[in-house]
């Protein structure tokens, strides 16, 4: 069983210096896309900013959930959640029907919108480097340790670990270990993660159970409709039949009087 | 040809006329510079108009094929007969238009073939998709018999004649599944949405008022098509129907605000903001006002009155779609969406796409007097 590899990103060690965005832009090979790194947004050319929320920073990056929505929702499987944590896309066989945008409780994936054969884009959480045992690009740059990368577990550990230590610096939770279901990019901030522009209000339970719910009546509206409705067709069709023999019975009786 | 004199017609002619040049000319601008070029969609706003008009009413609008199909032939009340085939045409033709609209919508059209072969079962897309390619085949057999008639193949029409019932179960079955699970897509955005639309209960809302919408379609185009052929409408027959769809709206209804109070959220009906606002219009134009003239047997009797509730029920859905994609979303979110001119451009070319061939095979095939048909099933 391979061990499922992490991000922590802690907003209290940020400084803001932007190595991690320059990493991840060269590491993926995307153009420049501002001057300014801390007046850009995640887009089709940009896997992870750095945003400024008065004297903190934070990073925005695809969540790599541990059961993903995208992974879920996608008619044709084009998301898949690897063993190692990264969940990665193939435009090769997508729609572009966009649910995976439309769901994202993180509201991460980015489209192509201007291309003729637009893919969707995010974070791959440097698949091929970590498959080689390395680290993510981002974490390999950050000068401040306030990203690093490692086993999911361990890093709860180190988050946990650092919350006990310094209670007054951290907001008592790991943002990640249980929101829709947890995810693989876990975070510790100074302040509530809504003040930091990261989703609070979601449920503790993967996403994909809201549909599921709906999608596991499917077999028996199949074989209750499909009885229902043989045993109303035969019902009305008898009732019709008995209805014009009597009929007829009533007119040859008239008759014979 | 004799239509043509009519200066009416000319009018409406020269709309769709128009309608359909803008329509092409934005056709090539999104076929050449990409969703970017023709649509408002953004990241955080990836499904607009065509998602919400095109595919969720296209569907919805499209459920009177199936439930007629249920009343004349699981139901066997044989006097709705006539009704079925104008309604299984307009089943079969929104169908092919969710598709053909579909590939505007889709940044890949060129993949959608992969629907058939990679399987992702634990998608409610998925769902959505096997059920279009199954009941757009189903519908496509129901109304094979119009043709084979036409074209006097017997054989062929006997043979599908005899797989008429299962055909038909199949068909309403498939359209449960697919009217539901359009709403059902909406489930996993609990965060996205606001609680006036949002709800476990979408897939059922979805269900029933495609049935009320369905309904009322077939009442509309009667009149429509009574207009057009100079023939007189079945108002015995439409009045009922107009009670049918006033009793699926009412449940739908009861059920929207037994759910709200439950969850809690009944509250947000007494604030003031505009998705509140929209809200009441949708429940005023689409059940309320509705319901009320057809429960009044005086006024569901009268041509006037059925027409016009006829017309607010299927005003009422679209706005009700509309709604669940538009503004739900756009509120929760607080972003700003509104559908660009190229956008609607491309949504009113397939309207009237719609309406021209309901028109001409109406015209050419034999789609209303079914009862004088016996090989009909």
């Amino acid at each position: 069983m391979i061990k499922q590899k992490a991000i922590l990103f802690d907003a209290t060690l940020c400084v803001g210096c932007g190595e991690c965005y320059n990493a991840c832009k060269e590491q993926n090979k995307l153009p420049a896309t501002n001057d300014d790194f801390l007046k850009d947004h995640l887009g089709a050319n940009t896997y992870t900013v750095i945003e400024e929320y008065g004297d903190y920073y934070t990073r925005k990056l695809c969540m790599h959930c541990v059961e993903p929505t995208c992974v879920s929702v996608c008619p044709v499987g084009a998301f898949t959640k690897t063993e190692l944590g990264p969940v990665l896309y193939n435009p090769d066989i997508c729609l572009g029907c966009r649910y995976c945008m439309q769901s994202c409780p993180h509201k991460i994936p980015r489209y192509e919108w201007t291309k003729n054969n637009p893919r969707v884009r995010k974070c791959v959480m440097c698949y091929d480097k970590i498959s080689k045992g390395e680290s993510t690009a981002c974490a390999d740059a950050c000068p401040a340790e306030a990203t690093i990368f490692g086993d999911r577990d361990e890093l709860i550990k180190i988050a946990k670990q650092r919350i006990a230590e310094s209670p007054d610096s951290y907001y008592p939770e790991i943002y990640g270990l249980n929101e829709a279901g947890g995810t693989s990019v876990l975070i510790l901030s100074p302040v509530p993660f809504d003040q930091l522009g990261f989703a609070a209000n979601l449920p503790k339970e993967p996403l994909g159970n809201y549909t599921m719910r709906a999608l596991d009546k499917i077999p028996s509206v199949v074989g209750v409709g499909g009885v229902f409705l043989t045993g109303m067709y035969w019902l009305t069709k008898r009732k019709n039949e008995i209805a014009k023999e009597e009929n007829d019975t009533i007119k040859s009786d008239g008759k014979k009087i | 040809m004799k239509n043509f004199v009519l200066p009416k017609i000319t009018f409406w002619r020269a709309v769709g006329t128009i309608i359909v040049i803008t329509g092409l000319y934005s056709t090539y601008l999104r076929f050449t510079g990409g969703l970017a070029a023709t649509t408002n969609l953004n990241d955080q706003f990836p499904w607009g108009l065509w998602i919400g008009f095109d595919i969720l009413c296209g569907v919805g609008l499209a459920a009177g094929g199936f439930t007629i199909c249920a009343v004349t032939h699981i139901f066997n009340i044989k006097q709705f007969k006539p009704l079925a085939r104008p309604a299984i045409l307009t089943a079969f033709l929104g169908y092919l238009l969710v598709i053909f609209g579909l590939m505007y919508d889709l940044g890949k059209p060129y993949n959608i073939w992969h629907a058939i072969i990679d399987w992702n079962p634990r998608s409610v897309m998925f769902e959505v998709a096997w059920c279009v390619m199954l009941y757009t085949t189903v519908l496509f057999l129901e109304f094979a018999p119009v043709v084979l008639e036409k074209l006097k193949w017997k054989k062929l029409l006997s043979i599908i004649k005899m797989v008429s019932i299962p055909l038909m179960i199949l068909g309403i079955i498939l359209s449960t599944l697919h009217q539901s699970s359009l709403g059902s897509l909406f489930l996993i955005l609990p965060n996205k949405m606001s609680a006036l639309w949002y709800s476990g209960m979408l897939p059922v809302y979805f269900y029933l008022s495609a049935i009320a919408a369905g309904f009322a379609m077939v009442i509309f185009e009667a009149f429509m098509s009574a207009r057009a052929f100079k023939r007189d409408v079945e108002m015995n027959l439409l009045s009922k129907i107009g009670l049918y769809s006033a009793l699926f709206l009412i449940l739908n209804f009861v059920i929207k605000i037994v759910d709200l109070s439950l969850s809690g959220n009944i509250n947000l009906l007494f604030q003031t903001s505009q998705q509140t606002l929209l809200y009441y219009l949708e429940i005023l134009i689409g059940t309320l006002i509705p319901s009320g003239i057809l429960l009044v047997k005086d006024l569901r009797v009268q041509k006037k009155w059925l027409y016009i509730s006829a017309t607010l029920i299927v005003a009422g859905f679209l706005f009700n779609r509309m709604n669940v994609t538009i503004t739900a979303i756009s509120s929760e979110l607080k972003l700003d969406y509104f559908p660009s001119f190229y956008e609607v451009s491309i949504t009113l070319m397939l309207v009237v796409f719609g309406m021209l061939a309901f028109r001409l095979i109406t015209k050419y095939f034999h789609i209303f007097n079914e009862e004088k048909v016996t090989l009909n099933a």
